[in-house]
């Protein structure tokens, strides 16, 4: 990752540095994306109605680039899941997510997509939609305001510009396991799905 | 897909309906001497095999859902033969769950569910937990919830137009109406804290009392708002294109309505007088001078109009909301359900033990149940709550207007364009986060 | 062009204006007086009539709810034309029976009835439908199916709703069924993603669609045998 501080007297180059040639191409490329990043906006419930108020004339979202929603997933560069998922509408999630084009990104909106929110922590919702499909930004908020999912929106055009070509580990389309279609191991999905922090001090009333 | 031996010849005589009226699916065909008969499937086939009929597939993911609606049509050309609808797609426990919560804790659900018209769930809610209680609310407080009820009907009539419209084709009423809809968040933000989910109502009271100068904000809000109204109006109401595609469409007679259960907008339209403020009123509504626009032709132009005609009498029921607003206590003096103020709460033992009792173990209601309704901008919306005694509920249901209203569709539909299914389906006002609660 | 409807007004049959209710009594008060009226016309029937936060219940006989439900709509001094809705309540006391409850309103009168059907415990869960009576009560039935298991004989189409077709967790509204559901997170999912795509679509839709020679063997023959499509 180019010269760490504490190496700054010994010069001594961490990671092979790209060639300065690849950077500019990088950035060129990192900053058309980022700034054109088309949305596919996943809207189930009251972050979807949030979203919309973002993207109209308070808060517009065009000027981030995000000018036309493109409810086509073929045509999208990132996935804005906004609202809860339950497992019945897991599939279509995961269809979705596999429909859109590398380079693709996702911004889980709202507490429900991120983890679940801890209000429903019940038999019907997915406890984070990371369980499902791989996420790059995280925007909390119940629902979060347009302030909040632009703040999450330029995290992942700064996530964006900080990536590099020569990294291989980006652009790999996560690969589902083809008998249980799920892309983590069972452990891991259980584990995230848990409460954590301080919830897990709170479940009094939620059994 | 190679032509087959099906080819079909279709009359258009009445051998193509059956009993019930309905398109007969199976192909016909005519033999040499010009006898039509249905064709009988191939050998080997399923026997009731449709021939020309398409699947569509609309949904679930789609912009003119209006949320995660799955809608299966069969298509005979343009023409839709039959709409399957699959609704379940938002289904998130909220009944299951609010087994397991105080009735304080509850009243975040009821945001959450109907999220256009989140403030008049909660007014629903703590008007069934109050009845369950017997506590009667101050006079404040009343006035002050009919303008909670009265904003959230104007502020989901706006998402509906807005998207309605968008669904027909125009698209900046949608960005006036959401213009108009900040002004409510901003109103409804300096109230309670929150813009959409508010949770603003708590048994026995408000989550907190207007702030000074609240209700000259809103004083403003009704005295702009019209002009919005009428700006809208002049682009839409009579606009060519408006009317030609939404005249004539989904119709429903005034006893298919009652019979489907159909409520509120949908129900008006089709000629029904029937609004849960006037005929079975809460909140001292029938004090109130308002009038109920009722539709003559129950299609999707007269549901337009009569919500259009319901955001104007809201804003009349605000302005004398406004006028009558007396001073108070805007909480009832009741400690099984109030928590006290917590200067008292931390000095004086017996306000801490009940802000105690109330917090750790939550309100407790005495046994029995209720049914409460009021009129949301869906239409009949009710929270129908059985105690047990204990401080969680035995059972709480929502009655969801939104999906007694679109179980109506395949009705409304069969017979119409694939492009005017949209549309009827907009003109519904559903909310996924109702239905599939 | 349909000509227009005429305005059908609430409240026809009971003029005044109704009023806001206050200090409704927890129990006791005025029935609503179609109960007495139910009771004359049904007496064997009727099991008991409750008012509670001014609302009557009436307790009905399972096996004549359709003929009660028929007659609350037809008889003209009762009018019950509309239903608001059908739903089921479990108690937490094992003892107590399962109750199915339908909220009838009268527009006409401006009435409010509830009427109860006690189903006990261990035996069949199944009461009549009231679909020919209300249309409306279509997807009211099925959800009460889906979410406690309790079948309407003469419903037209009861299967799930909310849930998906395969559910196999059981019934999500009955108290033995804990609320983070029976199986593991990843376990859910794992069923919820596995599903193959035809079991998205119900075998009567599967035969509308014109790619019916395009789909694989395995499933036409599933489907000419009649059998479900999918999990």
């Amino acid at each position: 990752m180019g010269l760490s501080r504490h190496d700054a007297d010994r010069a001594e180059v961490v990671h092979g540095g790209d060639p300065w040639f690849a950077t500019r191409m990088d950035f060129l490329v990192n900053w058309s994306r980022a700034n054109s990043l088309w949305p596919m906006p996943f809207g189930t419930a009251c972050c979807a109605i949030e979203f919309m108020a973002s993207a109209a004339n308070k808060y517009d979202l065009a000027r981030f680039g995000m000018e036309r929603m493109s409810f086509s997933p073929r045509q999208a560069d990132v996935l804005i899941c906004a609202g809860r998922v339950p497992f019945k509408l897991a599939p279509v999630l995961r269809r979705i997510w596999q429909q859109m084009m590398q380079p693709k990104w996702a911004i889980s909106m709202g507490a429900c997509a991120s983890s679940g929110n801890g209000i429903f922590d019940n038999y019907a919702v997915v406890q984070g939609i990371d369980t499902i499909i791989p996420v790059d930004v995280y925007v909390p908020g119940c629902p979060p305001r347009p302030e909040g999912l632009i703040y999450g929106i330029m995290l992942l055009q700064k996530k964006i510009m900080a990536e590099r070509s020569s990294d291989q580990t980006l652009r790999r389309e996560m690969e589902p396991d083809p008998k249980s279609q799920l892309y983590l191991p069972p452990p891991v999905i259980d584990e995230m799905s848990e409460n954590f922090g301080n919830s897990v001090h709170q479940k009094r009333s939620g059994l | 897909m190679a032509t087959t031996k099906r080819t079909v010849e279709v009359e258009l005589s009445t051998t193509g309906l059956d009993a019930q009226g309905r398109p007969i699916r199976r192909p016909l065909v005519s033999d040499e001497s010009g006898n039509i008969s249905t064709l009988e499937a191939p050998p080997g086939i399923e026997p009731d095999f449709e021939g020309e009929h398409m699947l569509i597939n609309i949904g679930p993911q789609h912009p003119a859902t209006h949320g995660v609606l799955r809608l299966v049509l069969e298509l005979d050309g343009e023409t839709v033969v039959r709409c399957i609808p699959h609704v379940g797609y938002l289904h998130c426990g909220f009944e299951k769950t609010a087994e397991y919560r105080q009735y304080t804790q509850i009243i975040p659900y009821t945001d959450r569910e109907d999220y256009l018209n989140s403030p008049g769930n909660n007014v629903a809610f703590v008007l069934g937990a109050e009845r369950l209680w017997g506590i009667e609310i101050t006079e404040r407080c009343k006035v002050l919830r009919v303008i909670l009820s009265e904003l959230s009907r104007i502020m989901s009539h706006l998402v509906w137009a807005g998207t309605t419209c968008i669904d027909v084709g125009a698209f900046t009423p949608f960005l006036w109406m959401f213009y108009q809809r900040e002004a409510i968040y901003k109103l409804l933000e300096d109230w309670v804290g929150a813009r959409l989910t508010t949770s603003a109502t708590r048994i026995g009271g408000m989550a907190a009392d207007i702030p000074d100068g609240w209700i000259d904000q809103l004083k403003h809000f009704t005295r702009t708002f019209p002009k919005v109204m009428r700006e809208v109006d002049s682009v839409v109401t009579r606009n060519g294109i408006w009317v030609g595609r939404t005249t004539g469409l989904g119709v429903m007679s005034p006893d298919e309505a009652v019979n489907y259960g159909l409520s509120g907008p949908m129900v008006r339209a089709s000629g029904v007088a029937y609004d849960v403020r006037k005929d079975f009123p809460y909140l001292d509504y029938e004090t109130y001078d308002f009038e109920v626009p009722v539709g003559t032709r129950g299609d999707v132009y007269d549901r337009y109009l009569v919500r259009m005609e319901e955001m104007r009498q809201s804003i009349r029921i605000i302005e004398q909301a406004i006028a009558r607003l007396p001073d108070g206590p805007v909480n009832v003096d009741d400690h099984r359900v109030i928590l006290p103020p917590k200067s008292r709460a931390t000095s004086d033992m017996e306000s801490m033990i009940h802000h105690f009792k109330q917090v750790m173990e939550g309100p407790r209601p005495p046994i029995g149940e209720t049914y409460v309704a009021v009129e949301s901008s869906k239409g009949e919306k009710g929270y129908y709550m059985v105690s047990d005694g204990t401080p969680k509920p035995v059972r709480w249901r929502i009655r969801p207007p939104a999906f007694v209203n679109l179980s109506a569709i395949p009705k409304m539909v069969e017979g119409h364009l694939l492009s005017d299914v949209i549309a009827i389906n907009a003109s519904i006002d559903i909310v996924m986060g109702e239905i599939d609660r | 062009m349909t000509a227009p409807f005429t305005t059908v007004m609430a409240g026809a049959a009971a003029p005044g204006q109704p009023t806001s209710p206050k200090n409704v009594p927890l129990r006791g008060g005025e029935p609503n007086p179609s109960a007495e009226a139910l009771r004359a016309q049904f007496a064997g029937a009727i099991a008991r009539v409750d008012v509670v936060c001014g609302e009557t219940s009436v307790i009905v006989d399972r096996a004549q709810l359709l003929d009660i439900v028929r007659w609350l709509h037809d008889d003209a001094g009762q009018q019950y034309d509309y239903l608001s809705d059908v739903t089921a309540v479990e108690y937490r006391d094992p003892e107590r029976p399962l109750e199915v409850v339908w909220h009838l309103r009268s527009l006409p009168y401006r009435r409010f009835l509830r009427l109860k059907v006690l189903l006990e415990r261990g035996s069949e869960l199944s009461v009549p439908s009231v679909w020919p009576v209300y249309k409306g009560a279509d997807w009211l039935e099925r959800e009460c199916y889906d979410m406690f298991g309790i079948r309407f004989d003469g419903h037209p189409d009861l299967r799930r709703i909310l849930m998906w077709e395969g559910y196999k967790e059981g019934h999500p509204l009955r108290k033995d069924f804990p609320v983070r559901g029976r199986f593991s997170r990843s376990e859910q999912l794992r069923q919820a993603l596995s599903a193959n795509p035809e079991a998205r679509y119900s075998m009567e839709e599967l035969s509308i669609a014109q790619a019916f020679e395009d789909l694989p063997d395995d499933m036409r023959r599933r489907l000419a045998a009649g059998g479900t499509v999918g999990e």
